[in-house]
């Protein structure tokens, strides 16, 4: 089971490693852990813990802490939507900590209402039923290659990543890999 | 579906919050409204079940917002999207 300290650690050191900070107000930033901690334990995956998550991992992919939205929300508000991840200026309070828009496109969203979630099974008698749907949406996920053609990174999901998490490229400078088998003889 | 109320001395507008259970802007509003003495009731979305999913989504979209938590509701025709405390207090004259 994920501690707490360990959701702890390990934000700090993503925080560290990008330059960011974590929000100073200890209690705000022991509630994000605690949904963090809590969404790993009820999904598998420590997912956003301020949106709503399907339990399908490759629904959920790109709202899993630090979510894909994080870098370019940090650059252009200064925090991420969640407000764990922020830049120094805010941190330090020169600049008001404030909610920021969604980045996450609509119909990635959408696809959270017309899926049944892992996390609370038991919790309605009638929820058992919507198990279907799940798998239904989970194979119409198509899973592509694509390369960052600025670094080389290459990464195996639906669609590319926000921002490239070697080189920051944008989403734009992503190519998709086609592979082809020819079989001969 | 099933709202959890929070009692307040100020009830004079019904306030409905949309919220989810491990968000913590989410936690600040219904503790700002507590705070304030602002009676309200609130649904954690991620704890409810499918249909009721789709009936606060809908219920969102049709009063002009998007689904994104909190979402506060006002008197059944004011929608705040976010912990924005300005609108909240403008709304309930705080």
């Amino acid at each position: 089971m994920t501690t707490l300290e360990k959701v702890r650690q390990r934000a700090e050191s993503d925080a560290k490693t990008y330059g960011y900070y974590l929000n100073p107000d200890p209690d705000f930033l022991q509630d994000l852990l605690e949904g963090l901690r809590k969404n790993e334990e009820r999904y598998g995956y420590p997912s956003c813990p301020c949106r709503l998550a399907t339990g399908n991992l490759e629904l959920d992919r790109d709202i899993i802490c630090p979510c894909d939205y994080r870098d370019p929300d940090v650059a252009e508000y200064g925090t991420c939507y969640c407000a764990l991840y922020m830049r120094k200026d805010l941190y330090e309070g020169k600049t008001p900590i404030t909610p920021i828009p969604e980045r996450r496109p609509p119909e990635k969203q959408a696809r959270v209402y017309t899926t049944t979630t892992n996390a609370t099974p038991t919790q309605m008698p009638e929820i058992t039923e919507a198990k279907t749907p799940l798998a239904q949406t989970a194979s119409t996920v198509e899973k592509k290659l694509w390369y960052c053609k600025q670094c080389g990174y290459v990464i195996f999901r639906e669609d590319p990543p926000y921002i490239c998490p070697i080189c920051k490229a944008k989403k734009e400078m992503f190519a998709e890999i086609k592979t082809s088998i020819m079989m001969q003889g | 579906m099933k709202t959890s109320k929070v009692e307040g001395k100020n009830s004079k507008h019904k306030v409905l919050i949309y919220a989810i259970s491990t968000c913590a802007w989410c936690k600040m509003t219904k503790k700002y409204l507590k705070d304030n003495n602002i009676a309200y009731e609130y649904v954690d979305v991620d704890l409810t079940n499918d249909e009721d999913h789709e009936k606060i989504r809908d219920d969102i979209i049709r009063k002009g917002g998007e689904p994104s938590y909190p979402t506060i509701i006002i008197d059944e025709k004011t929608l705040i999207t976010g912990f924005r405390k300005d609108k909240i207090n403008e709304a309930l004259i705080i």
